[in-house]
C-alpha cells in the first residue's frame, strides 16, 4: 500500500490584532491511498485549519509551513498557487464544507455549479458534464435529478444542498476528499444517511477521505483511522479501533468518557475540568497538563515527544504504558421518580395553526404546526420530547411556557388554566433554557443582573432577598461567587449555559423548559451540562421538559419520552421502553442514528 | 412576480401624485402666486387682475383638481412665461436633460465601479485607502463649486473643453463629470463592500476548492453577487441626476428642465413648475421602481420567492 497524503510537521499561525495565534503546531498525517482518516477535537482544537492549509484556502490573515507535504507522489510545496489549483484543487483533493446552506452560490442553478468546473477545465464538454451531473446526483439520493439541474440551491434543504455538494465535489474525481464537519449543521436521521453515502463513495470510488468532526463516535465508526487534536496539535492519531477500545492519551480516555452512551445502564459522565487553550506563543509544556488527572513534573519539564505505542499508534503523552483509567462508571445521583405522580404541567388537545403566504403574495397557506397534542410532566421527572427539526418541539415548549397561545386546546399549570394564572406567577411556575448560551445571555449585562432578572420581572421581595437567592442559585449551578460580576464574553461556553440554568432555577420554579440546551456545546462541556441536571434532580427533585434529537443525551437522563412528527405525537413511554423497542418507524431510525460503541463500557471499566 | 410590480408600480404612482399635491400646496398655500407673478412693487389692482387672469381666485383644493383633470389628459397647462403649453416646453428640453443624465451616470460607473472593485478586492491596501480618499473629497465638495473648478482648470486655463452650451457632445463632457462625481462616493462604496463581504463568503471558498482563482474565480462566482445592490443603486441614482440637473445644467447653460426648472421657479412660472415636479418625481419613483425589478430579476431569491 502506498501513502496518498504525507504531512508532516505542519504548522498554521494566525496573525490576530493582539499578536499571532498558533493554531495547528507540528502535526503529522499520513493516509494510505483508499483509505479514511478521521480528525477529531473540540472547535477550536485547529481541525479545520489543518485542512483548509492542506487546501490554500486559509483566510487572508493566516499562513502556514511544512516540513513535506506530499499528495499522490507530487510534493505540494514545490507547487505555485496557480498549478496547485490547476493540478490539485479539485481533481487532485475535493472538500465539502460544513455550511450546506452558504457553501453554495444562491445565484446560479445547481446545474451550472455543478458543470462549470469540469467544462471550463477542459475536462469535458458541456453536454457531457450535464450527464455526468445528473448520473451523480442521481447517485448522491436527489430525486429527480433532471430537474433539479436547473433549480436554485435555497430551493433545497440542508440535507439536499449538502448532497448536492458532495455530488459537485465528486464531478472531478478527486483522489482525495476532505469532509469538515459535513453533518454538523444538519438533523441526525439525515446526518447518518449523509455519512454513510460518503463511505459508500468512498469505496465505490476507492478515494482516500478525511472526515472531521467534533464527535468521536461518528468518525471512530466510520474511518480506518482516527487523529485526535487538541489545542492545535495532534496528541494521538492510530487505527480508529486502537484509538477507539485502547485510548493512549488521557485526553482521549476523557472525551470518551464525557459522551453519553446509549447503551448499558447510564451512569455519570466524565466531566473535563477546565478550558481547551489557545495558544499565543510556543509552549515546551504538554498542552493538556492544566487539564489532566496524571500530570506530574515531566509533564511540564518539556513537550512530550510524539511516541509510537505499536500498530501505527502514536500518542503525545510522556507516560510509558496508557494510564489507567481513572474515571469508573458512577451511577447516576437521581433516581427515577414515582410513578404517577401528579401532573405539573399539561397540555390538553393543543393544536396550533400558522398561516402563512407562500411568496409574498402567494395564496395562503395553513401549517399545523401542532396537531392536537396531549402531554403530561409529572412531578419530579424529566420527559425528553424528540423529533426532527420542525416536528413542533420548539412551539410546543412556547406553549407550555404561556409565551404563544394554542389554536384550540388547553395547557393546565399544576391543575389550573393556563389562562387563570397570573404572568408574574408563571414566573415561578416554570422557566425556560434555550439552546444558544452565546445569543440567549445580554452580552451588556453582569451574572448577577442577568440571573436576578426574572426575579425583577416577576416582582417579589426585597434587593437584599434577590440579591441572595442569586448567590445560592450561581451555586446550586456550581459556579463560583467571584464571576457574580463578570460579564457573559468572559465565560466558556459551558459555564453561559450554566449561567442560562440558574436564571431558569432562581424564581425557584417547579418546572424547567429546556430546548436543546446542549446541542450547541461541546461533548465535554454537555457532560458537564448533563451532570448538572442529574445534580439539580437529585438534590431538589426538579421537574424537566428536555427536548433533544439526540438519543444517546435521551439515555442519559429522560425517564419518559415522547416522539414528536409533524405536529403529533407518535409515540410515548418509558425511556427504556422506548429505546429498547422502538414502536414507530421515526423513532426506530433515530435510535439507529445514535452513535454507539458497546465494547467500551467493559473493556474500559477499570475502578480507580 | 407581475403581480409585486403591478403593485409596485401603483405605489410609485401614488407617490408621483403626493408629492405634486405637496408641490402644489408649497406653491399656492406657502406664498401669494398672484404676488409672486406681478413682482415685488406692483399696485394690488394689479395684483388682484393677475389673480382673476389666471384663475388664482378659485379655492385652492379647486384648482388641483382642475389640474389633475388636465393631467389626465396630457394637458398640464399654460406656461405663464413662454405662453406655450407646459407639456410641449417640457417634451422639448427633455432629451438635453436625459442626455446629461445617462452620461453623468456613465461617468459614476467608469469611476466608481473600478475603483469600488480594485478597493474591495484589496482591502486595507493602499488603493483602497486612495480609492476611501477620492470618495471623501467627492462627497465634501459641493456640486457648484467642482462645477466652476473644472470651468476654470478645462475651459478657461487649458481650453480643451467648451465653457457652456449643448450643441455637441463635447458640450457634455465636463457637465457629465460634474454631475457623475456626486454619486461615485455612494456607488464605490457599495462596490467595495460588496465585493468584501462576497469574496468572505463560503461559497468563494467553495469556488476556490473547486480550483477557481484570480479573475475566473471573481468572473464566475463574485461578480454578479456583489454587482446585485450595485446595479439597483444605479437606477436611483439616475433618479436623483434629474434632481441634480438643476444646478448643473444653469453653470453649463445647457438647456434642459433642469435650467428650465430654475428659471420657472424665478419667474413664479407656476404650471412650468408644478409640470416639472410631477417629473421628477415620476422620473425618480420610477428609477426606484426599475431598482426594484431589476433586483427581482437577476436574483434568485427573490424571482421565485
Ligand atoms: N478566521 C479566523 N481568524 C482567526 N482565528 C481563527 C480563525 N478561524 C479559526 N481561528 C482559530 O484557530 C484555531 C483553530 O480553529 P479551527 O481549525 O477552526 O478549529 P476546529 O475546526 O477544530 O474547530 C482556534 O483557536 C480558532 O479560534
Ligand atoms: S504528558 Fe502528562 S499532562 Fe500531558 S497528557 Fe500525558 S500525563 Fe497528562
Ligand atoms: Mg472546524
Amino acid at each position: 500500500m502506498s501513502a496518498l497524503l504525507n504531512i508532516s510537521n505542519l504548522n498554521v499561525s494566525i496573525k490576530l490584532p493582539h499578536g499571532t495565534l498558533s493554531a495547528v503546531r507540528d502535526t503529522t498525517i499520513t493516509l494510505q491511498k483508499g483509505r479514511s482518516l478521521g480528525i477529531v477535537g473540540e472547535s477550536g482544537s485547529g481541525k479545520s485549519m489543518t485542512a483548509l492549509s492542506l487546501m490554500r484556502l486559509l483566510p487572508r490573515s493566516g499562513d502556514f509551513t511544512a516540513d513535506a507535504i506530499e499528495f499522490d507522489g507530487t510534493n505540494l510545496l514545490s507547487l505555485d498557487d496557480r498549478r496547485f489549483a490547476e493540478t490539485i484543487s479539485g481533481p487532485g483533493i475535493g472538500m465539502i464544507f460544513q455550511e450546506p446552506m452558504t457553501s453554495l452560490n444562491p445565484v446560479y442553478t445547481i446545474g451550472r455549479q455543478m458543470t462549470e468546473a469540469a467544462v471550463w477545465r477542459g475536462m469535458m464538454s458541456a453536454p457531457a458534464a450535464r450527464t455526468k451531473a445528473i448520473a451523480l446526483l442521481d447517485r448522491v439520493g436527489i430525486p429527480d435529478p433532471e430537474g433539479r439541474m436547473s433549480q436554485y440551491p435555497h430551493q433545497m434543504s440542508g440535507g439536499q444542498r449538502q448532497r448536492v455538494m458532495i455530488a459537485m465535489t465528486l464531478m472531478l474525481d478527486p483522489k482525495l476528499l476532505i469532509a469538515d464537519e459535513p453533518t454538523t449543521a444538519l438533523d441526525v436521521t439525515v446526518q447518518a444517511q449523509i455519512l454513510d453515502l460518503l463511505d459508500d463513495l468512498r469505496r465505490e470510488r476507492d478515494m482516500g477521505m478525511i472526515l472531521i468532526s467534533h464527535d468521536l463516535a461518528v468518525v471512530a465508526q466510520r474511518t480506518d483511522a482516527v487523529a485526535v487534536m487538541y489545542g492545535g496539535e495532534m496528541i494521538e492519531q492510530g487505527p480508529a479501533e486502537a484509538v477507539l477500545r485502547l485510548p493512549a492519551h488521557p485526553y482521549t480516555q476523557s472525551l470518551l468518557n464525557a459522551i453519553p452512551q446509549i447503551s448499558g445502564a447510564p451512569g455519570r459522565l466524565g466531566a473535563i475540568p477546565g478550558l481547551v487553550p489557545s495558544i499565543m506563543q510556543a509552549t515546551n509544556t504538554c498542552i493538556f497538563a492544566p487539564r489532566c488527572a496524571h500530570a506530574h513534573a515531566a509533564c511540564t519539564a518539556q513537550r512530550p515527544p510524539s511516541r509510537a505505542q505499536g500498530g501505527g499508534h502514536m500518542c503525545r503523552c510522556v507516560l510509558d504504558t496508557p494510564p489507567t483509567i481513572v474515571t469508573s462508571v458512577t451511577p447516576l445521583r437521581a433516581s427515577a421518580p414515582q410513578p404517577d405522580t401528579e401532573p405539573v404541567l399539561s397540555a390538553r388537545d393543543v393544536t396550533r395553526v400558522y398561516t402563512s403566504r407562500r411568496g409574498m403574495f402567494g395564496p395562503k397557506r395553513d401549517i399545523r404546526a401542532l396537531d392536537d397534542v396531549s402531554l403530561d410532566l409529572r412531578k419530579g421527572e424529566t420527559l425528553a420530547l424528540i423529533g426532527e427539526s420542525g416536528s413542533g418541539k420548539s412551539t410546543l415548549a412556547r406553549i407550555l411556557l404561556g409565551l404563544d397561545h394554542p389554536t384550540s386546546g388547553a395547557v393546565f399549570m399544576g391543575g389550573r388554566p393556563v389562562a387563570e394564572v397570573a404572568v408574574k406567577d408563571r414566573a415561578h411556575f416554570v422557566q425556560p433554557v434555550f439552546q444558544d448560551p452565546y445569543s440567549s445571555l445580554n452580552p451588556r449585562r453582569r451574572l448577577a443582573e442577568i440571573i436576578a432578572r426574572p426575579l425583577e420581572l416577576s416582582g417579589h421581595g426585597s434587593a437584599a432577598e434577590n440579591d441572595a437567592l442569586v448567590r445560592s442559585t450561581l451555586e446550586l449551578v456550581r459556579l463560583p461567587l467571584r464571576l457574580l460580576h463578570a460579564y457573559p464574553s468572559q465565560l466558556s461556553g459551558g459555564q453561559r449555559q450554566r449561567v442560562a440554568i440558574a436564571r431558569a432555577l432562581v424564581t425557584k420554579p417547579q418546572v424547567l423548559v429546556c430546548d436543546e440546551p446542549t446541542s450547541a456545546l461541546d461533548v465535554s462541556i454537555q457532560a458537564q451540562i448533563l451532570n448538572l441536571l442529574d445534580d439539580l434532580k437529585a438534590e431538589m427533585g426538579l421537574t424537566c421538559l428536555f427536548i433533544t434529537h439526540d438519543m444517546a443525551v435521551v439515555h442519559q437522563i429522560a425517564d419518559r419520552v415522547v416522539v414528536m412528527l409533524k405536529g403529533q405525537v407518535v409515540e410515548e413511554g418509558a425511556a427504556r421502553q422506548v429505546l429498547r423497542q422502538p414502536n414507530n418507524d421515526y423513532t426506530r431510525r433515530l435510535v439507529a442514528a445514535a452513535p454507539r460503541f458497546e465494547a467500551k463500557t467493559e473493556e474500559m471499566e477499570i475502578v480507580q | 412576480m407581475l403581480k409585486y410590480i403591478a403593485l409596485k408600480g401603483l405605489l410609485a404612482i401614488l407617490v408621483a401624485f403626493t408629492a405634486s399635491l405637496a408641490a402644489f400646496l408649497l406653491l399656492n398655500v406657502a406664498s401669494d402666486p398672484a404676488q409672486a407673478i406681478a413682482g415685488e412693487d406692483a399696485t394690488p389692482d394689479v395684483v388682484e387682475t393677475i389673480r382673476i387672469r389666471y384663475g388664482l381666485d378659485r379655492p385652492v383644493y379647486e384648482r388641483y383638481l382642475s389640474w389633475l383633470a388636465g393631467v389626465a389628459t396630457g394637458d398640464f397647462g399654460e406656461s405663464y412665461y413662454w405662453h406655450k403649453p407646459v407639456a410641449e416646453l417640457v417634451a422639448d428640453r427633455a432629451d438635453e436633460t436625459l442626455t446629461l443624465a445617462l452620461s453623468a451616470l456613465f461617468v459614476t460607473i467608469l469611476i466608481a465601479v473600478p475603483l469600488g472593485a480594485l478597493a474591495g478586492l484589496n482591502p486595507n491596501s493602499w488603493i483602497d485607502r486612495a480609492a476611501l480618499g477620492v470618495a471623501v473629497s467627492a462627497q465634501a465638495i459641493p456640486n457648484f463649486w467642482l462645477g466652476l473648478i473644472m470651468i476654470i482648470l478645462f475651459a478657461v486655463m487649458i481650453p480643451i473643453f467648451p465653457v457652456s452650451g449643448d450643441n455637441t457632445w463635447y458640450h457634455f463632457v465636463l457637465p457629465a463629470i460634474v454631475l457623475g462625481a456626486s454619486s461615485v462616493p455612494a456607488v464605490m462604496r457599495l462596490t467595495r463592500t460588496g465585493l468584501i463581504e462576497v469574496m468572505g463568503a463560503d461559497y468563494i471558498r467553495t469556488a476556490r476548492a473547486k480550483g477557481f482563482r484570480g479573475n475566473a474565480l471573481l468572473r464566475r462566482h463574485a461578480l454578479r453577487n456583489a454587482i446585485l445592490p450595485v446595479i439597483s443603486v444605479l437606477a436611483v441614482q439616475l433618479g436623483q441626476k434629474f434632481g441634480g440637473s438643476v444646478i448643473t445644467e444653469s453653470i453649463f447653460a445647457i438647456n434642459g428642465l433642469g435650467r428650465l426648472a430654475l428659471e420657472s421657479i424665478l419667474g413664479a412660472d407656476i404650471p412650468t413648475v408644478q409640470m416639472l415636479i410631477f417629473v421628477f418625481a415620476i422620473v425618480f419613483v420610477a428609477m426606484n421602481l426599475l431598482a426594484d425589478i431589476l433586483n427581482a430579476a437577476l436574483d434568485p431569491r427573490i424571482r421565485i420567492g
